[in-house]
C-alpha cells in the first residue's frame, strides 16, 4: 500500500503544480502511514521530489510520451498503481489531469473527488472538501471504493519543502498502438506566456476597457508583474479577446495568488470562477460594482488612469526589490 | 450520423446556492433550472451538424420526471427524441454506467456531454462514459468537425489549444467554444409546439456503482470588507506588505 501521485513535466522540468500535490501526497501519506511515490513522464530530476516529500519517483521514458495522450498515460499509470499495490492516486487539476482523471477512475474502478482544497479530514472513508457549485460552495466528499483518486485544486494546498531525495526508477508499461487512438495533430501554445492555471497572478478586463484597442495597459500590467491575462465573458463574447482568457463559471476557473480585475463589474458567474483567488483588486469607476463587495482592495477611480499608473508605480517596485 | 447528446439539469447560472436538511442537500428552492451550459455548446453544435449533414439527434438525461422541462426545451431547440433514465443521479459512476447502458442500445456515432456540469462539478462523466463504452474521448473541446467515420477536434489545454482526431464512435467532453455565445437558440413557438409531440421515452435506471457520498455541504466563509484606497502607492504597498502577493 502506498500513495502514488502523478507529477506533470513539460519539456522535461516539473510543473509548480507537481510540487503542490507531491506535497499534499506527502501529507496523505503521513495520514496513512505509508509512502508517497510519484510517476512522471520523461522528466528530468526526479531526485529533486524528494524535496517534497517523495520517496521514489517511477519515470517513463520514451519519444511516444512527448505529447500528452491521456488514454496512453491513464493506462501506464494504472498499471503503476497495480505494481506498487497504491490505494490512492493524487493529481493535479490541470487540463491534462482532468482529462486523464476520469479514464484512469474507469480502470480502477476508484472514485474521484475532483477540485479538493485540504489535507483529508478523514481516512477511512476517504472524505475530502472540495469545491462545488462552480466555487459557490463546498462539499464534503466520502470515496467509498477501495481505490481512489484525489484531484488537488491548483494553488490551494500550497507547497510544502521538507528536503530530501527521492530514489528514480525507470518505469515501463505495456501499451499499444490502439492506446494512442486519439492523435495529436497540432499543439498550439503561445511560447513564453504564463497560462492561467499556472500564473500566481492573473490581470484581468472587463467591459469597461471598452474596446480590444485598450488592452495594451492589461498587456502591460501583466508583463511588469509576470502574470497571465484575462478577461469577462462579455468581452469574450464580443470577440475582444480569446476564448481561452474568459474566467468565470462556464469559463475557467482562476486560484492565483493575486487577481486583478479591471473595469469588471462582478456580476455572480464572474464572482465564482473567481473566488478561490487568495487576493482580489478591483479597479473600476463604479463605486456600486458588486465587485466591490467580493474584492480585498480597491481603486473607485478611470481604469485609464489608474492602469498606467499602476505600470509606473510596479517597476518602480520591482526596480527597488530586484 | 446519429448523435446522443447527454443533458445534465443544473441550477441556473445566477443563482443563489443555499444548503438544507442539516447542509446535507442543494435547497432547491425557489432555483430556476436549466441545460447545463457545457452541455447546451454540445447541443447547439449538435443542431449545426443536423442542419449541414442530416444528423440525427437524441438526448439523454438521467433524473426524475423534475427534469422533463430542461429536456422538452432541449427538444424544441431541436433535439429529435429525447431518452429519460428515470433515476436521482448520485454521483459521476452511476450517471456514467446509466448512460452507457442506453448509448449500447442505440447505436450512435458521436456522443456529446459538457465537460462538467456546473451544479457538482465532477468533471467524470464523459470519461468514465467513453471507458465503459471503449469509445474514443477528446475533453474540453472548442471545436468539433466529422468527415466519414473520423472526428476532428481541437481542444483547450493550459496556455493553448491542441488539435486532434479520433476515429468514431466517439465521446466528446464540450464546452464553450464549440459554437459561440451568440449561436444558442432561444426555442421558438414553434419549436416548444413540436417539442410537445417528440418522443420522451422513460427508461428504468441499471443496478450501478456508487463511488463517491457527498456528505455534508458548506458556503464560503462570509468575505471581510473591501479596502479602498485612491493611490497607486498605498495600493502597492498594501500589496507588497500586508497581502504579500508581490
Amino acid at each position: 500500500m502506498s500513495i502514488l501521485v502523478y507529477t506533470e513535466s513539460e519539456n522535461g522540468k516539473y510543473k509548480k503544480s507537481a510540487f503542490e500535490v507531491a506535497s499534499y501526497a506527502k501529507t496523505v501519506a503521513d495520514q496513512m502511514g505509508t509512502t508517497a511515490t510519484a510517476i512522471s513522464f520523461n522528466a528530468s530530476e526526479g531526485e529533486s521530489l524528494g524535496n517534497y516529500g517523495v520517496s521514489k519517483v517511477l519515470n517513463i521514458a520514451g519519444d511516444q510520451f512527448n505529447t500528452f495522450n491521456a488514454e496512453a498515460y491513464a493506462k501506464t499509470i494504472a498499471q503503476a498503481v497495480e505494481k506498487e499495490g497504491a490505494t490512492t492516486v493524487i493529481v493535479s487539476s490541470s487540463a491534462n489531469a482532468k482529462y486523464l482523471a476520469p479514464l484512469l477512475a474507469a480502470k480502477l474502478k476508484a472514485g474521484y473527488a475532483p477540485n479538493v482544497v485540504e489535507a483529508p479530514s478523514c481516512t477511512a472513508p476517504l472524505t475530502v472538501k472540495r469545491t462545488a457549485f462552480s466555487n459557490k460552495g463546498f462539499a464534503h466528499t466520502e470515496i467509498t471504493t477501495d481505490k481512489k483518486i484525489i484531484g488537488v485544486s491548483n494553488n490551494a494546498y500550497g507547497i510544502n519543502e521538507i528536503g530530501g531525495s527521492a530514489s528514480v526508477e525507470e518505469f515501463s508499461a505495456q501499451i499499444e498502438d490502439g492506446d494512442f487512438a486519439v492523435k495529436s495533430l497540432e499543439v498550439d501554445k503561445v511560447a513564453g506566456k504564463v497560462s492561467i492555471a499556472d500564473a500566481d497572478i492573473v490581470v484581468s478586463g472587463g467591459r469597461g476597457l471598452k474596446g480590444p484597442e485598450n488592452w495594451g495597459m492589461i498587456e502591460e500590467l501583466a508583463e511588469v508583474l509576470g502574470a497571465a491575462t484575462a478577461c469577462s465573458k462579455p468581452v469574450s463574447d464580443m470577440g475582444w479577446r480569446p476564448h481561452g482568457e474568459h474566467v468565470g463559471q462556464t469559463g475557467k476557473p482562476v486560484a492565483s495568488n493575486l487577481y486583478i480585475a479591471i473595469g469588471i463589474s462582478g456580476a455572480i458567474q464572474h464572482l465564482a470562477g473567481v473566488s478561490a483567488s487568495k487576493t482580489k483588486v478591483v479597479i473600476n469607476n463604479d463605486a456600486e460594482a458588486p465587485f466591490f463587495k467580493a474584492a480585498d482592495y480597491g481603486i473607485v477611480g478611470d481604469a485609464f488612469e489608474v492602469v498606467p499608473q499602476l505600470v509606473e508605480k510596479l517597476k518602480e517596485f520591482k526596480a527597488q526589490n530586484a | 450520423m446519429k448523435i446522443l447528446v447527454c443533458i445534465s439539469n443544473v441550477p441556473d447560472t445566477t443563482s443563489k446556492i443555499n444548503f438544507t436538511d442539516g447542509d446535507t442537500k442543494f435547497d432547491t428552492n425557489g432555483v430556476q433550472f436549466v441545460i447545463n451550459p457545457n452541455d447546451e455548446f454540445g447541443l447547439t453544435r449538435a443542431m449545426w451538424f443536423k442542419e449541414k449533414q442530416g444528423a440525427t439527434v437524441h438526448i439523454a438525461t438521467v433524473g426524475d420526471a423534475s427534469v422533463e422541462p430542461t429536456m422538452r426545451k432541449a427538444l424544441a431547440i431541436g433535439a429529435d427524441e429525447g431518452i429519460r433514465i428515470n433515476a436521482v443521479p448520485t454521483d459521476g459512476f452511476f450517471v456514467a454506467e446509466q448512460l452507457a447502458n442506453v448509448i449500447n442500445d442505440g447505436g450512435y456515432d458521436l456522443v456529446i456531454a459538457g465537460r462538467e456540469s456546473i451544479d457538482y462539478n465532477g468533471g467524470m462523466v464523459p470519461g468514465i462514459l467513453a471507458s465503459l463504452l471503449g469509445y474514443n474521448f477528446i475533453n474540453t473541446c472548442i471545436g468539433l468537425e466529422v468527415e466519414g467515420d473520423t472526428a476532428t477536434a481541437t481542444r483547450e489545454i493550459d496556455g493553448g489549444k491542441e488539435k486532434v482526431e479520433a476515429a468514431l464512435p466517439a465521446v466528446i467532453g464540450g464546452q464553450k467554444g464549440l459554437v459561440e455565445e451568440s449561436d444558442l437558440k432561444i426555442p421558438n413557438m414553434r419549436g416548444i409546439m413540436m417539442a410537445r409531440k417528440k418522443a420522451l421515452n422513460v427508461v428504468e435506471p441499471v443496478d450501478a456503482t456508487k463511488a463517491t457520498v457527498d456528505s455534508k455541504f458548506e458556503k464560503p466563509a462570509p468575505k471581510g470588507a473591501v479596502k479602498l484606497t485612491d493611490s497607486v502607492d498605498e495600493l502597492v504597498s498594501l500589496l507588497h506588505n500586508e497581502a504579500k502577493v508581490i
